[in-house]
């Protein structure tokens, strides 16, 4: 039996982890090669976490790029009507990171679920989400929101595009105080401002966030997309995760490419969301695919700020014998070990150790 | 022992006021008031830690989970638009972002407008909504100076009294930002210390209401 535990740092181990619990669901290892054709990044610059994407000219003068993201080769690379798809990911992509503003390799875990997306499979993507958190942590919460809900909601308040537009960039922020500044210079009533203000201060515990939401009196629309939302979250209820789940409207994807059930995990010690992911079929549209999809990454980058301590020492045991010491002697002693062994006739200073031994 | 709340506050006098808030909010920490140089501060009674920090890095420890909550400016906000929940509008350190420029400046549209400022991006936004074509000149201070040396046609500026813009022969041109002090907290930590922050934003909610 190998000892994994001392050649695996965490990150290691959660991807380990996380690809045999999407395996377990039938989800199939999806493998893409390292390259893509510039084009397809270009026509979908706002989709990618960062738009900065490192190109080069092939040998029969093509534009390259290194992915800088995994679900839009997955998507082209797709056909419509083969039935329910479920397929993971686990691959490097190549983004531009905040801190340092250069060009970083980061290994991406995921998963994407195509074809005729009902709420069990939407379920079921949720509850592999929580799952995948629960890897990796014991303190954690998946935070959901309904983007076609909250697009009923403010169609039914009667804001212009642009007003619309400002309003879901404040949800995101939980400005309520913005949100109000839009209503007024858009004479929206006091009331339905009111309601507005609502998809911020309403949040968390899921029961408690659908009573206040069914409250909500716009119309039959909303009515609708709030039994809808009802019904995903008694899902979650039976795949026994709902007291993991947060309902919050601050979770808000680009509607250019997401709609309804959209999600983000935090995990505590962590300062920003490592999961997100969601049901993308406006990208799907936009990439002239039929087929509906929902699907998430986890971001193992940001996980790296969790991984507890690597091993307490690099090896068991340290050995260390004299200049010119018979070699045979040197072997067997280290195959007497049985435990991991550095040799060497000096030991360096930063190496640490059990137990040492002078030959 | 309780889970320390993070507080980052801007060193000056807004910070000294946005503290005296969080005591009545029932988040004292007596020793911050003691004259010294130190920066961190602890109340391990009521579980809440404050640090002072320049008040343009407030958001920076908060976007990054150092501080779970913090006070920063709308100005700051909008310049560096850090992945943060702004909370609550304080309506404290009012002032407005403000276009100014000699006396006798008169805008030629036929040529590029040099802009000098410290907000680059606030800026920017701002002359592309106009439509003008502008050059920037970013500068970290004493801005007021770049249009008497001709280094800038305009400045863009946080005006509050607009003494020093006097004192240095400039006119405002146009307000275009209001600014105040915002309540900002991280996007994580929020979740996970959502009763302490839910419970400081309802008595600084009811404090800036009076």
């Amino acid at each position: 039996m190998q000892e994994f535990d001392r050649v695996l740092n965490g990150t290691d181990k959660a991807v380990f982890n996380l690809r045999a619990l999407y395996g377990s669901f039938g989800y199939k290892k999806y493998r893409m090669s390292k390259f893509e054709k510039y084009d397809l990044y270009a026509k979908n610059k706002d989709f990618l976490v960062s738009d900065n994407v490192i190109t080069f000219t092939d040998t029969d003068g093509t534009l390259l790029a290194l992915k800088p993201d995994v679900t839009l080769s997955i998507i082209k690379n797709g056909r419509d009507g083969g039935g329910i798809e479920k397929v993971y990911y686990n691959e490097n992509v190549y983004r531009v990171s905040k801190g340092t503003k250069s060009f970083k390799e980061l290994m991406q875990v995921g998963l994407e679920c195509f074809g005729d997306i009902d709420d069990y499979c939407i379920s079921e993507v949720l509850y592999l989400a929580v799952k995948s958190l629960d890897a990796v942590s014991d303190d954690y919460l998946l935070l959901i929101s309904d983007l076609d809900l909250i697009n009923e909601v403010l169609s039914a308040t009667g804001l212009s595009d642009l007003g619309a537009k400002r309003v879901i960039s404040y949800l995101a922020e939980k400005n309520a105080h913005g949100i109000y500044s839009v209503c007024k210079e858009e004479n929206i009533d006091e009331q339905k401002a009111e309601l507005l203000k609502k998809l911020v201060t309403v949040y968390g515990d899921a029961d408690k966030v659908l009573t206040e939401l069914v409250s909500i009196d716009l119309g039959e629309k909303v009515k609708i997309s709030v039994c809808k939302l009802q019904k995903i979250i008694s899902a979650l209820d039976s795949w026994g995760v709902k007291d993991k789940v947060k309902i919050d409207f601050s979770v808000v994807s680009d509607i250019n490419y997401y709609n309804g059930i959209v999600f983000k995990g935090f995990v505590s010690g962590v300062p920003s969301s490592v999961i997100s992911g969601g049901q993308y079929d406006n990208l799907m549209k936009k990439m002239k695919r039929k087929d509906g999809a929902i699907g998430f990454a986890v971001y193992l980058d940001e996980l790296e700020k969790l991984v507890s301590k690597n091993a307490e020492f690099d090896v068991d045991v340290a050995i260390e014998y004299a200049d010119g010491a018979d070699v045979s002697a040197v072997i067997k002693s280290v195959k007497e070990q049985g435990k991991s062994v550095f040799a060497s006739k000096s030991i360096p200073d930063n190496l640490t150790y059990k137990t040492f031994i002078k030959l | 022992m309780k889970t320390m709340l993070n507080v980052a506050l801007p060193k000056g006098r807004l910070g000294e006021k946005v503290y005296a808030m969080f005591e009545k909010a029932g988040f004292p920490c007596p020793s911050i008031k003691e004259n010294n140089r130190k920066l961190i501060f602890e109340n391990q009674d009521v579980g809440v830690r404050y640090f002072w920090v320049k008040p343009s890095d407030v958001a920076i420890y908060v976007e990054r989970g150092a501080a779970d909550i913090g006070v920063a400016g709308k100005d700051i906000l909008d310049e560096y638009k850090p992945d943060i929940y702004e909370l609550l509008d304080l309506n404290m350190g009012k002032c407005d972002m403000c276009v100014a420029a000699k006396s006798d400046f008169v805008d030629d549209r036929a040529k590029t407008l040099t802009v000098a400022t410290k907000f680059t991006n606030i800026a920017k936004a701002h002359y592309a909504s106009l439509g003008r074509d502008i050059d920037i000149i970013h500068l970290n201070g004493s801005i007021e100076i770049a249009p008497i040396l001709e280094l800038a046609d305009v400045i863009v500026d946080i005006v509050e009294t607009g003494t020093t813009l006097k004192e240095n022969n400039l006119v405002v041109v146009e307000r275009f930002m209001p600014i105040s002090a915002r309540l900002i907290a991280n996007k994580a930590n929020f979740m996970f210390k959502n009763e302490q922050i839910e419970k400081i934003m309802s008595s600084l909610l009811e404090q800036t209401e009076k």
